[in-house]
């Protein structure tokens, strides 16, 4: 059964309010909680280590799993395999998530090892919201590591976001792209308080025509630190794009390291980088249209990271 | 009516303290449409800013409708009825369009409640409502894009610093109409800071700064033509022999 302080979690990390459709996979203070599958999507338990497999049908399309998982017990610590089999000329969309509720002394961790094997021509929207909330002193702590593999002409898109309460985080990503394939990756990142958050992003364009862009939007507030590592490598005629915006504010301290590694002649790979602070002018500007100085900030910020 | 009296204000660097504006007068009544005009370097953007709040003077007062407004914030001018459109339009990540528009009228404003106000200023909504107000926008978009949140705003006194700076000839020609449109139909107060004859043309009242203070003001009539007497005498003297 999941409470009230889990129904509010699968909320904010999964946008459930109910029992959602299509196949999914509830997993609540490290057991199952809820799953379903359907005529196209299984799921199936791991029985090597924790974890679940889940196999998508070739040419499924316009179908969702839901894969969130909530933690509301101090002290919980847990690492979780969770491998995805997408057949060829699939389009489905994956979301998953965890929201973490400490209300104890003691730390709080769910470390997600997601492995995504995506086949020919297949076309992936994949959705991972982080949050954590509670008053207690534990920490709220997550450790994603996420690898894409994606054949030919496939295409995913990755939407990583973490808003909030989680006080320590290193996100690892990987990709390894076969000819055609594209990855675009989108996250969008606040920390406050001392949270520190670390993104590493390593993708390697190893086919012809393959592509990908990986951008990052994050706001640090008050002394937390944030480390963005995007690294793309082309082995073959591609072109690739990393890009870290950011916002800092208060004591906060922000590390980029955008790299670039070309294999091959016809690779085309681009770096940016910008950290600044919130634009004064941004600021007066709404408050000529009758916002305080701090809704104007708020703004900005939520703006920035829409 | 809004009215500044005896205002100066000060800029300082590591060279010493000047003074911008100098013992400034001047009003302007309910409904009236007018133009502070002047030579680059007289006060007149400083002389907007003063009175949105973005610049605070060393000296002097300014009363809006009767009220002491002098040291109010710029949020607390804003909601007291003060809108100002920047000379040069800040740009936004992530902010649209409509999200200003929303913000700048305090309303939850349709997508085609605030196309609008997008129309008035000759942009398509269409085109542009769910666009960021940011770098993929033109010098000319923003600028319209900035005028139309003041239009949003209707307050009872609207600023426009330089409307014309950074925009081409057809996006002026457009902008000549949304401010005799303006005249025709809002119910507040126009103040533009402008070189530009063709604004000054439809004003009510000219006011003419010259190093930090106010020379003249008075009627289009009355200051008009001298103006453009003394800007054709100047052209001719710099014509080559």
């Amino acid at each position: 059964m999941i409470d009230e302080i889990q129904k509010r979690l699968l909320a904010e990390v999964a946008d459930l309010h109910e029992v959602p459709e299509g196949a999914y996979n509830l997993r609540a203070n490290s057991k199952l909680a809820g799953r379903s599958t359907t005529a196209n999507i299984d799921i199936i338990t791991k029985e090597d280590v924790s974890g679940i497999d889940i196999k998508i049908k070739d040419g499924t399309k316009n179908e969702s799993v839901h894969i969130p998982v909530v933690l509301s017990d101090s002290g919980l610590k847990e690492t979780v395999y969770n491998d995805f089999y997408i057949g060829e000329n699939c389009d489905v969309i994956i979301v998953a998530g965890c929201g973490i509720h400490n209300c104890g002394n003691q730390d709080s961790e769910h470390d997600g090892v997601h492995r995504f094997y995506v086949g020919k021509n297949s076309k992936v929207r994949y959705v991972e919201k982080h949050y954590g909330e509670g008053d207690g002193t534990g920490k709220r702590i997550l450790n994603p590591v996420t690898e894409v593999y994606m054949q030919e002409n496939s295409s995913m898109e990755m939407e990583m976001v973490q808003i909030k309460g989680v006080d320590s985080t290193i996100r690892t990503t990987k990709a390894e792209l076969d000819a055609g394939a594209k990855l675009i990756v989108r996250e969008r990142l606040m920390t406050h308080g001392n949270q520190t958050a670390e993104s590493i992003y390593e993708t390697n364009l190893n086919g012809e025509g393959s592509s990908a862009d990986v951008v990052s939007r994050s706001v640090a507030k008050d002394s937390s630190y944030q480390k963005f590592d995007s690294r793309i490598t082309g082995n073959a005629a591609c072109t690739g794009h990393t890009e870290c915006d950011a916002i800092i504010m208060d004591n906060a301290k922000i590390l980029a390291v955008p790299q670039l590694e070309a294999n091959d002649i016809d690779a085309a790979l681009v770096h940016e980088a910008a950290i600044g602070k919130i634009a004064g002018e941004q600021i007066i500007k709404l408050m000529t249209l009758g916002l305080t100085k701090e809704q104007a900030e708020e703004q900005i910020i939520n703006g920035f990271l829409k | 009516m809004l009215e500044l009296k005896n205002i100066s204000f000060e800029v300082s660097d590591e060279k010493g303290t000047k003074e911008i504006i100098k013992d400034l007068n001047l009003k302007i009544d309910d409904g009236k449409f007018v133009v502070i005009t002047g030579p680059n370097g007289s006060g007149k953007s400083t002389t907007a800013k003063i009175i949105a709040g973005i610049e605070q003077p060393v000296s002097g007062s300014i009363y809006l409708d009767g009220k002491d407004i002098t040291n109010k914030t710029i949020t607390e001018r804003a909601n007291a009825g003060i809108s100002f459109a920047f000379q040069q339009p800040v740009r936004f990540k992530g902010i649209t369009v409509l999200d200003l528009l929303k913000l700048a009228s305090k309303k939850q404003l349709t997508p085609a409640e605030a196309g609008k106000y997008l129309e008035m200023v000759g942009l398509r909504a269409k085109d542009y409502i769910r666009r960021e107000v940011n770098s993929s926008l033109s010098g000319g978009e923003l600028k319209r894009i900035e005028i139309a949140t003041v239009l949003a705003r209707e307050t009872k006194l609207s600023i426009f610093d330089e409307p014309e700076a950074g925009i081409d000839l057809w996006s002026f020609q457009n902008l000549i109409q949304v401010f005799k449109h303006m005249r025709e139909t809002t119910k507040g107060s126009i103040l533009i800071i402008s070189h530009q004859e063709r604004i000054l043309e439809i004003a009510d009242e000219i006011i003419l700064l010259s190093d930090g203070t106010v020379v003249k003001q008075g009627t289009k009539e009355e200051i008009l033509p001298e103006l453009l007497k003394k800007a054709n005498e100047k052209t001719a003297l710099n014509k080559p022999a």
